[in-house]
C-alpha cells in the first residue's frame, strides 16, 4: 500500500504536525489547548515510528510496539491531566495558566 | 500518479490543514474537533502502511477516547461560545519563528540523510503475534514493558480518581484521619 510514497514524505508530515504542535503550546494560554498541543506532538512521533519500522526494518515489530506504549502513556497523561484540570477549575473557576498562579511566590 | 499517493496527498493535507487550525483557532470546540480531524486521517496513513491494529487503536483509543474527555473537560469547563483573545503579536511572531525555525532544520536534516529502504520481505501481522510478542519473556518479547504500562494505568485510574474527587486531596486525608 506504502508503495511509490518515499519515508520522507512521511518523516516531512510528521514534522510539521510536531511543530505546530510546539507552536500551540508556545501560544496557547487554555490548559485543554496546550494539552491538545501535547497529544500533536505525541501523535507525530507515532507516525514516524511506524514510518521507519516499515520502511526500513519491515520484518521487525520494535516501532509498532513502541507506538502502542505511547499510546498507553498519552492516554494516561490526558486522563491525569484533565483530572487536574477540573480541580482547578474548581479551585480558581478558570483553567486560563496565566490566572492559576497561587503557588507562585 | 497512483491511487495510493493520492491518498497520501488527501491525508498529508487534512493532517497538515487541521493541525495549523487547531493549535490557531480561536475556538476552543472547534479546535477539539479539528484534533478529531487529525487523529482520524493519522488512522488513515497507518491503514495505507499496513497496520490495521494500530490503526484500531488509533481510532478507538484518540479518536474514541481521548478526544471524547477532552470535549467532556471543555464543556464542565468553558462556555461554548466563548472566544480566546488573540495572543500578543510578539508571542505569535516568535513562537512561529522558533517552530518554523526548528521545522526548517529538522526537514532539511532528513532530507539530507540517505535512508537505506530495506527490500527485505514484509513480515505479516496478525493479531496472533502480537499478543504472544506482548507476553513472550524471549528475545522478541514485550513483557517488562507492558507489566510496567499495566501498573501505569492503574497508578494512573488511582490518581485521576482522587485529583477529582469532589474534595481533593486534602479532604480525604483529613477524613481518613478522623475516621482514626
Amino acid at each position: 500500500m506504502s508503495a511509490g510514497i518515499p519515508v520522507q514524505f512521511f518523516l516531512i508530515l510528521a514534522t510539521v504536525m510536531f511543530f505546530a504542535g510546539i507552536y500551540g503550546f508556545l501560544t496557547r494560554r487554555n490548559l485543554i489547548t496546550i494539552l491538545m498541543s501535547v497529544e500533536l506532538i505525541l501523535n507525530s512521533v507515532n507516525i514516524n515510528f511506524m514510518a521507519f519500522n516499515r520502511y526500513l526494518y519491515p520484518n521487525k515489530l520494535e516501532g509498532m510496539f513502541f507506538s502502542i506504549f505511547v499510546i498507553a502513556v498519552a492516554a494516561c497523561e490526558a486522563a491525569v491531566a484533565i483530572a487536574i484540570i477540573i480541580n482547578i477549575y474548581r479551585r480558581f473557576t478558570t483553567i486560563n495558566v496565566e490566572d492559576v498562579n497561587e503557588m507562585k511566590f | 500518479m497512483t491511487s495510493n499517493q493520492l491518498m497520501f496527498i488527501l491525508f498529508a493535507l487534512m493532517i497538515i490543514v487541521f493541525s495549523i487550525l487547531t493549535v490557531t483557532t480561536r475556538k476552543i470546540l472547534r479546535a477539539a474537533t479539528f484534533l478529531l480531524f487529525v487523529l482520524v486521517s493519522t488512522s488513515g496513513l497507518y491503514f495505507m502502511l499496513d497496520y490495521q491494529f494500530l490503526a484500531g487503536i488509533q481510532l478507538t483509543l484518540y479518536a474514541g477516547g481521548i478526544v471524547v474527555l477532552i470535549i467532556f473537560s471543555i464543556l464542565l469547563t468553558s462556555h461554548i461560545s466563548q472566544k480566546f483573545e488573540a495572543p500578543g503579536i510578539k508571542k505569535v511572531i516568535f513562537s512561529a519563528l522558533a517552530s518554523a525555525a526548528g521545522a526548517i532544520l529538522a526537514i532539511v536534516t532528513l532530507l539530507d540523510y540517505h535512508f537505506a529502504a530495506s527490500t527485505e520481505a514484509a513480515k505479516e501481522i496478525n493479531m496472533n503475534l502480537i499478543g504472544k510478542s506482548l507476553l513472550s519473556v524471549d528475545k522478541d518479547g514485550y513483557v517488562l514493558p507492558f507489566e510496567v504500562i499495566s501498573i501505569l494505568l492503574l497508578a494512573a485510574m488511582i490518581g485521576a480518581i482522587v485529583i477529582a474527587k469532589k474534595g481533593g486531596p486534602a479532604k480525604i486525608q483529613s477524613t481518613i484521619l478522623n475516621e482514626e
